[in-house]
């Protein structure tokens, strides 16, 4: 390429006669890698598996009794009754009296950048310089033998997992979307062709943090107001690029920053918005039209009972807890029954943890979730439509639904045995498939990992 | 009264005006002390106690409230093993809803009581769940020393104490020795020279006399008579106090063996300290609180019969002292022969209460898990109930429905273990709890949103 333009010059300069020269042509844009770190993780071997006779709940919102399932080769094969004929060679599992489900996946977790052991060395969550850092990326950040992955496997039954930023900043930066299948470095842990998301924050976190080094944002108007400014460099920014993508000729700088938030103007990189207030969400929701982006789902969000037709509306997902409330003022008006609400709006609901114990236990939380909604007169609701807020629709909020999240054929064979039914206390992952691999086995010490930090030390490989 | 012989217990006829009577009959019953659910069985409280409960049939006076508990589960209501409960309304940002800690020149000397407000929406979120008591420590401050830590009731009342100044609560593990100066070494070194400070001030003290009646025990009140005698007494008090005289009389019934002393510790090393301390200052009556490594020295907690009220599902290294944290530890303890109750150490403490019987609901699962060390359903429900309360003294009061105990009891929508079981009858000392909350006044206001003639803020 570059030789011819380099020829067609030459000749031009021959020629000696620059009128009868055509226009010279831009030169043609240089493609920005857009993926400079990009996934190596690899499935690992599995051998196929039939289990049979389970009680399944297929993510979708289907229960289906004397259950059975068969994967292969990383895939979801098939998904019936007892009729099912096991392929050659299967590893066959007997299922009754167990569960089988979808991996939950987790849209709101710190492990890596908030890690175990939780000291200040290891403190990597958020980059409180500025109330804009887009540019920094969560994957930069994980810390892949936080022992907390194990736990959220071999006691959680979580297979995925989106590591955020922090709440510090307006725009904390971008998310990585990580399988939870130990690897030497988080590029080995990276869910291959997961979408990016840009962390952004509302409310009291931004204007504390930075409202008492006597910056901006110290208020709630001076939130929007920063992440209006912000917003209009963005689209400057991405007027410039595109211009240049479709054009060419001189490279516009490049700015990691707005790159990001590019991203998220043309639809690629999806909005994760910390946002608890039912007000803040709204305003929020004017911000992105403002500006022509779309919120992919509000995070903490204990005020989206108060707007669920709204965010069924504009088709915002609402990442939540059960029954955390209180612990500061935007907490305050949450109730036990946000998760069923937003469901029975026609919203998309999610059970999400932010903290490596609740990780452990989203199956419980959305029995806690379900059964208020119930004790409530909510309609229409049972356990198989419940397990869509622990797996499908947390799926669909990282834009991975196509490969995860149900027991759909043909899907990744991220899969959970459980000991008793999931939404009992008394219940735990008894095997847990990730991409047909089997990554646990509470019969097996063996098959637990083991994070390096652990070991050597005190309690190393015990049953946590 | 556990075993399923049916008894006939026959109650003398309520005189005119006597306290009304209360049976609960044909509910499952938990009576909290350990022991497996007995099906179809009656609690009768009578007077605010506990008259009896478990699989009898009374003859019931004439006046009885009867209470059908049908397809529910009965159980003395939920202990919060070691929290903040009441003391802080909004954790994070909300200047002055937050009396957790104080950083003024008194340590021991502070007395929780004061920073409780029973009317605190933590409370009866709680209640409403369940919890009718909670032992409540302050955090601490500028010192190890928190101060002097409470049990409360939950109940819609003003007068949440059931005991003021129950225990002592210092910090001797990573936390207290930050707060000390950054070493284990200076948290001890603080600490005996505060057991001395306190034996040098209780050689004036004055004589001990009567009995522990309802009445508050003289000994308990950290006074001294003569406001200058410290001015007075400098001869023979050290030169080198670093303790307020507010602060070394506390200690003294510390000291002496009249108030518990609660110590938070986690690793193994840290614990067996503790225990070292006991043939130091032999009176003390010690509670190890947090012990995540406990299970690795739980021969040597057991021998030296401390109780232990522990985080049950603790299982990361958050810490360089929780390397060992297993959810196994308390199962492993009390296996040891440990008496283990569960609390909520630095776990949301001023509010997350209820997640208790989630919790011991999540000990019980450990018991099908290869490897692991669980806990069998009663004792799991005891650990929420009646352990803590014998922790801290108080068994004989709290903590189960063996008869005399104060009338703390719930009925439940199921098994109380499940997280989505739901209390629907809470009663503390026999007296039947509202259990209306903030948050079920904001879930019947926006249940149904389509607008109507008014704003929702005429919804109430």
């Amino acid at each position: 390429m570059m030789k011819a333009v380099a020829a067609a010059l030459l000749v031009a300069a021959l020629t000696g006669c620059a009128s009868l020269a055509p226009k010279p042509k831009l030169a043609p844009a240089v493609r920005i890698n857009q993926d400079p770190y990009p996934s190596t993780y690899q499935r690992y071997g599995g051998a196929p598996t039939v289990i049979r006779h389970a009680t399944l709940f297929d993510g979708e919102g289907r229960r289906l009794d004397d259950a059975t399932i068969i994967f292969a080769d990383g895939l979801i094969a098939a998904v019936g009754g007892p009729e099912l004929a096991s392929p050659a060679g299967a590893v066959e599992i007997d299922g009754t009296g167990k569960y089988v489900t979808p991996g939950i996946i987790d849209v709101h977790s710190h492990l890596g950048n908030y890690p175990s052991p939780g000291v200040a060395s290891l403190s990597d969550g958020n980059e409180a310089t500025s109330p804009a850092r887009p540019e920094v990326w969560a994957e930069h950040s994980v810390w892949p033998q936080d022992p907390g992955f194990s736990r959220a496997l071999v006691n959680g039954g979580v297979t995925a997992l989106q590591i955020l930023p922090g709440s510090a900043n307006l725009f904390g930066g971008r998310s990585v979307v990580l399988k939870n299948v130990p690897a030497r470095t988080s590029q080995g842990m990276k869910f291959p062709g997961a979408p990016y998301g840009l962390k952004m924050a509302c409310g009291e976190n931004p204007k504390r943090v930075y409202g008492s080094k006597g910056n901006m944002p110290q208020t709630r108007m001076g939130n929007i107001a920063y992440a209006r400014q912000t917003w209009i460099k963005a689209q400057a920014y991405k007027r410039k690029w595109d211009r240049y993508e479709a054009k060419g000729g001189d490279m516009p700088e490049r700015d990691l920053a707005m790159d990001t938030l590019r991203g998220v103007l043309g639809g690629k990189i999806i909005i994760h918005n910390h946002c608890y207030r039912a007000d803040e969400q709204a305003l929020m929701i004017d911000m992105a039209k403002e500006f022509g982006y779309k919120i992919g789902t509000f995070h903490h969000a204990v005020e989206s009972y108060k707007i669920a037709d709204l965010l069924a509306r504009e088709g915002i997902c609402s990442a939540m807890w059960a029954d955390w409330y209180g612990f500061k003022m935007e907490s305050y008006d949450a109730v036990n029954e946000n998760i069923p609400l937003v469901h029975n709006a026609g919203a998309c609901a999610i059970v999400h943890s932010d903290d490596p114990n609740g990780i452990q236990r989203l199956n419980q939380e959305a029995a806690k979730a379900l059964a208020d909604g119930q004790r409530a007169g909510i309609p229409n609701l049972s356990e198989a439509v419940a397990w869509q807020w622990l797996s499908r629709n947390p799926a669909m909020a990282l834009g991975i639904l196509d490969r995860t999240g149900t027991l759909a054929p043909g899907k990744m064979a991220d899969v959970v045995l459980w000991n008793g039914n999931p939404f009992s206390d008394y219940s735990r992952p008894e095997r847990v498939w990730i991409d047909g691999a089997e990554m646990y086995d509470a019969n097996n010490p063996k098959k637990r990992p083991v994070s390096d930090f652990e070991l050597g030390q005190p309690g190393e490989g015990d049953t946590k | 009264m556990r075993a399923r012989a049916l008894l006939f217990v026959m109650l003398a006829a309520a005189a005119p005006g006597a306290a009304e009577t209360i049976a609960i009959t044909n509910g499952t019953i938990a009576l909290g002390d350990g022991s497996e659910p007995i099906p179809g069985g009656t609690v009768l409280i009578r007077d605010g106690r506990i008259q009896a409960a478990g699989a009898m049939r009374f003859k019931l006076p004439a006046d009885t409230i009867v209470i059908d508990a049908t397809g529910k589960w009965v159980t003395p209501g939920i202990v919060a093993g070691f929290s903040r409960l009441g003391l802080s309304e909004v954790d994070l940002g909300v200047d002055g809803s937050d009396d957790t800690s104080a950083n003024g020149p008194f340590s021991a000397a502070l007395d929780v009581v004061p920073s409780i407000n029973p009317l605190n929406s933590t409370i009866s979120v709680n209640r409403a769940d369940g919890v009718t008591r909670a032992i409540v420590a302050p955090s601490t401050g500028r010192s190890i020393f928190a101060g002097q830590g409470a049990v409360i009731d939950t109940g819609a009342d003003m007068d949440p104490i059931t005991a003021a100044r129950r225990f002592q609560f210092v910090e001797l593990g990573e936390s207290g020795a930050d707060t000390a100066g950054g070493s284990r070494s200076s948290a001890y070194a603080l600490f005996r020279n505060a057991l001395r400070e306190a034996g040098q001030l209780s050689r004036f003290m004055p004589p001990v006399q009567g009995g522990r009646s309802g009445q508050p025990d003289q000994r308990d009140v950290p006074v001294i008579r003569d406001p200058n005698e410290s001015r007075t007494e400098t001869a023979r008090r050290n030169d080198d106090v670093l303790l307020t005289r507010f602060d070394a009389a506390a200690l003294v019934p510390v000291l002496q063996g009249r108030q518990y002393l609660l110590v938070h510790v986690e690793r193994a090393s840290d614990i067996l300290n503790v225990l070292g301390l006991k043939r130091e200052f032999p009176r003390l009556k010690l509670v190890l609180v947090g012990a995540s490594e406990g299970w690795t020295v739980a021969q040597q907690i057991a021998r030296a019969g401390i109780p232990v009220i522990a985080s049950p599902v603790n299982d990361l290294p958050a810490s360089f002292e929780q390397l060992a944290a297993t959810q196994s530890n308390v199962g492993r303890m009390l296996a040891a022969g440990v008496r283990v109750s569960i609390g909520t150490i630095d776990d949301n403490d001023t509010r997350n209460l209820f997640a208790q019987r989630q919790y011991a609901g999540n000990l019980v699962a450990l018991q099908k898990i290869p490897g692991a060390t669980g806990v069998r359903w009663g004792e799991a429900l005891a650990m929420i109930t009646s352990r803590p309360a014998e922790a801290v003294g108080m068994g004989g009061e709290l903590g189960s429905l063996a008869a005399g105990r104060r009338a703390d009891v719930v009925i439940w929508s199921g098994d109380p273990l499940e997280g989505s079981s739901a209390a629907e009858q809470v009663y503390i000392d026999g007296v039947r709890q509202p259990l209306a909350t903030r948050q079920s006044k904001l879930l019947e206001r926006y249940r149904y949103l389509p607008r109507r003639e008014l704003p929702e803020a005429y919804r109430h």
